[in-house]
């Protein structure tokens, strides 16, 4: 079967069950989607499935279809999504280990919303795990990502 | 000697190796092309002298080695940062190397909220000495005093005439310099410091927001298989049968390997079962999952956590083992007015970090080389060398990025299961550990049983206080005969109790450990604090005095706590008393600082539901306040929570502050999970039921404070959490009537 990631399109020829994250980790190498509870529990693995966040955990192969999937790696070309720009400026990531679920999580809230309330955002946010505990500064960085779109779509 | 030469001082300082044209503080004399070879040959000696860490290219590019483990405490900034104080590079220009495990830099292991504490001095003082040299040869060139020299911004500038050179200009004849000594060196003062004290962002959050940072997890080698392990459901089982013939034939499954069984003490050796080894993880896991095993049992089959929480707490209603003794508590319970009592319960706890273990190793006859999330590579080093009989220096352990550690990475036997597989293979192998791996057969933190008890006088003054703690300890991780709390352990929270009573009474009693029982966050500060805080709290309640006031009347007038006069020794996190006292003057202002962020004294008049708690740990003190809603449902939320900390000098405020968010949030955390155990095995397996804080637990915001202060650093990764999990139980009373004194604290409380 034909899956398209990051805009490229690869072949896969294994078991249509397997999760795409593992397609996505130990077939292609890209480790910047990451494994942390399989259950699709956290939030960690998550992915863009035609522009819907998505937990790549409990993906099947089989059910990707002609969907595009855009990974951390796609997000955009140089690290400049208003998301990872805003994720720096709040100084957010701590071990940084579940930052790229949380960033494609809030990345398909912000590029279709703006402004976010404390309460959307929640609500958005709820499904990814921090363990060290960035969320005060998740909460913020969502907020100023979702500012900063809407200042650029106005102009 | 045109371009190479050895320095002929002291062994425990710098050396120096010329390359080409760089320089390298306290490498031994080998290129930089060669690193293994040089670790191969550096003797694993007892020097902790500052002389790793530095090296210069010779286009004047620096690289600094952090030899601390990166787990979410930015610790590979602010240890570059230290230096950089002194060094006077500019940040542009510098590269930040991760070291192996390796003796030579002294103490790795990365717990204990010690890396910038234990090493503020030393790697001061190698940005100093590089400092110097680099002055020393401009100063040459110039003709003046090499002191009348600093470094900015990667040039010397020779102050009384502005002259400059970059240090590219000069490394060559530096490197040429007999190393100075350390009395030779002229560390700034406070006011001229640049770099300590300032919000440097972190080095890398670049690969954090891009996905290209590396963890534990992420390691990837040419022609790597992947192990998935199953190990035994009850600590010391072991495999009596399974079909592993049957699943060496599933898809993708390369071979199927029986673990070593462990048996008491537990170390940090793997815990055996079995192990799949496939081509991609999920083809391991799904073969893993499809293995019939039959265990032989264990002693441990008959740990049921309900009968042991009830166990525990009927230990802790019986006269315990004195340990700390001031006065005659006996005497004050004769003659109180009132005697108040309480006891408190908390579970066993998994550190959970969002990583789980991960290694990979690659094993030849003579050597092993271990890429793996480890806090401490030393052990690790030690441990692989010991399973593999190699001899330490054949062993190198890469130390990745750490998808969190919490203590848990802290224990090495993930990387000791990668080696034995690896050599078995003949290949590289990477061991996941699943969730359910980590949340079932972890190194857990312990569970605990508290009795507390108060003597109150006519004026509701406490004239005694005691505190009995019954909990399995670690130590019963590597002695299987220990079954009391250890010095250690009690250190943390309990022999430390700061009241200023004239009758106190602690002790300590008997639990037999049935899990590997090893250090979480704060270890047992978590509990302690929870039940002395919560404890407090509910006299300040039976009296019908403010909580605050309360609470700052019974730590009492600003003294040190004398242990002597109490007749006990105390730790103090290995640091020394008279530099780090126990000064109820810090705890009193952090409580002081954190009660006026909140407005507490308006609280009742604003309808707001505020819970306090305060706890000195790891050399430093805080205090929180957090302030709860419970809707009409019985769900509970936090939009906004206080924390004030005195860590004494701090490297980096943004660092701390987020060490305060998250260690508070971590706290949270530890008082709503919980592990049960039936029949010896795990209850929970994943975060369905393994509760762990998520955003809609956890403060909306978060005000924190750092008090300016002249003290030497204290700990800053563990103190935030102690105070956590007593001022939401605290805040819940304050708002319901209903007081937790076992945790977990459920989520909807009308259920609780």
């Amino acid at each position: 079967m034909k899956v398209t990631i990051n805009q490229q399109e690869f072949d896969y020829q294994g078991d249509p069950s397997m999760p795409l994250l593992w397609f996505i980790r130990d077939e292609l190498k890209m480790t910047g989607t990451k494994y942390s509870c399989g259950m699709a529990l956290c939030g960690a693995c998550t992915v863009h499935l035609n522009g819907e966040p998505t937990r790549s955990c409990q993906l099947p192969m089989a059910a990707i279809g002609d969907k595009p999937i855009t990974t951390i790696e796609g997000l955009s070309e140089d690290g400049s999504h208003p998301v990872q720009q805003a994720w720096r400026e709040h100084n957010v990531p701590q071990c940084g280990y579940c930052q790229s679920g949380q960033m494609m999580q809030a990345a398909a809230l912000v590029d279709k919303q703006q402004p976010v309330t404390d309460e959307q955002i929640e609500s958005h946010m709820a499904g990814n795990i921090c363990r060290c505990g960035t969320y005060p500064r998740i909460r913020a960085a969502v907020k100023s990502a979702a500012e900063s779109i809407a200042v650029k779509v106005t102009k | 000697m045109s371009d190479s030469t050895v320095s002929q001082s002291r062994r425990t300082f710098l050396k120096r190796s010329v390359t080409a044209t760089g320089f390298t503080l306290g490498l031994a004399l080998l290129p930089a092309t060669r690193p293994q070879a040089m670790f191969a040959n550096a003797p694993e000696s007892d020097s902790f002298a500052p002389n790793v860490f530095i090296s210069f290219a010779e286009d004047g590019k620096v690289e600094i080695t952090c030899h601390r483990s990166e787990m979410g405490q930015q610790v590979r900034t602010s240890i570059p940062q230290i230096m950089m104080e002194e060094l006077g590079a500019d940040w542009q220009h510098v590269t930040i190397k991760q070291a192996t495990g390796d003796a030579k830099y002294g103490d790795q292991n990365t717990d204990g909220s010690r890396s910038v504490r234990r090493n503020f001095q030393r790697l001061r003082e190698a940005g100093a000495t590089a400092a110097l040299m680099l002055c020393t040869a401009a100063a040459k060139g110039w003709q003046v005093d090499p002191y009348e020299c600093e470094t900015q911004s990667h040039f010397i500038v020779h102050k009384p005439s502005g002259r400059k050179v970059a240090f590219a200009d000069v490394v060559a004849v530096a490197a040429k310099l007999p190393v100075p000594k350390p009395s030779d060196l002229k560390l700034k003062s406070r006011d001229k410091w640049t770099q300590i004290g300032k919000a440097v962002p972190s080095v890398d959050l670049t690969g954090m927001t891009t996905g290209t940072a590396v963890y534990g997890q992420d390691v990837v080698m040419d022609n790597m298989l992947y192990a998935v392990i199953q190990r035994p459901p009850v600590l010391f089982s072991s495999v009596k049968s399974s079909n592993q013939a049957e699943v060496k034939k599933m898809a993708g499954v390369v071979d199927v390997i029986d673990m070593p069984a462990a048996s008491a003490p537990a170390l940090f050796n793997p815990l055996g079962g079995i192990a799949v080894l496939a081509t991609n993880t999920w083809l391991a896991w799904q073969a893993c999952n499809a293995l019939k095993t039959e265990w032989q049992t264990s002693e441990h089959a008959s740990y049921n956590s309900d009968d042991y929480q009830q166990a525990l707490l009927d230990n802790a209603a019986k006269p315990g083992e004195v340990i700390r003794k001031l006065g005659n508590f006996e005497q004050a319970t004769a003659d109180a007015a009132r005697v108040v009592d309480a006891s408190y319960y908390a579970p066993h706890l998994a550190q959970a970090p969002m990583e789980p273990p991960a290694a990979t190793a690659v094993v030849t006859d003579d050597s092993a080389e271990i890429w793996a999330c480890v806090q401490s590579p030393q052990t690790a080093r030690q441990q692989v060398a010991g399973a593999l009989k190699l001899p330490l220096e054949n062993v190198t352990i890469n130390v990745t990025l750490l998808g969190g550690g919490f203590g848990r990475k802290a224990k090495p036997d993930f990387a000791v299961e990668a080696a034995l597989l690896a050599r078995q293979a003949g290949r590289p192998v990477k061991v996941v550990w699943r969730r359910e791996d980590d949340i079932k057969h972890g190194y857990f933190h312990s569970v605990s049983g508290q009795r507390l008890s108060a003597t109150l006088d006519e004026n509701n003054h406490v004239t005694g206080w005691y505190h009995k703690t019954v909990f399995p300890p670690i130590s019963s991780t590597f002695n299987p005969a220990a079954n009391k709390p250890s010095d250690g352990e009690l250190d943390l929270g309990h022999r430390d109790t700061p009241f200023d009573v004239p009758n106190l009474q602690l002790e300590r009693g008997e639990a037999n450990a049935h899990v590997r029982i090893g250090w979480m966050r704060s270890v047992a500060n978590v509990y302690h604090a929870f039940a002395k805080e919560s404890f407090v709290a509910e006299l300040a309640h039976q009296t019908k005095v403010d909580h605050k006031d309360f609470l700052l009347q019974l730590i009492g007038k600003d003294r040190h706590i004398d242990f002597a006069a109490s007749n006990t020794q105390y730790g103090n996190y290995g640091d020394d008393l008279n530099d780090y006292p126990v000064d109820t003057a810090r705890l009193k202002n952090v409580i002081n600082k954190v009660t006026n962020m909140a407005d507490w004294d308006k609280r009742e008049s604003q309808g707001r539901y505020l819970g306090l708690a305060a706890h000195r740990s790891f050399l430093s003190y805080t205090a929180a306040v957090i302030e709860v809603k419970v809707n009409n449902r019985g769900e509970w939320t936090i939009p906004k929570a206080y924390i004030a900390i005195d860590a004494g000098i701090v490297v980096n405020p943004d660092h701390v502050k987020a060490q305060c968010e998250g260690g508070l949030i971590y706290g949270i955390s530890c008082a709503i999970g919980q592990l049960t155990a039936l029949n010896g095995e795990i209850t929970q397996s994943n975060f369905h039921d393994y509760l762990v804080a998520r955003m809609p637990q956890t403060p909306v915001s978060i005000d924190v404070e750092i008090i300016e202060t002249a003290a030497l650093p204290g700990g800053v990764g563990e103190p935030p959490t102690p105070p956590a999990a007593p001022a939401l139980a605290n805040a819940l009373f304050a708002a319901t009537g209903q007081r937790f004194r076992n945790l977990p604290i459920p989520l909807n409380i009308k259920t609780a």
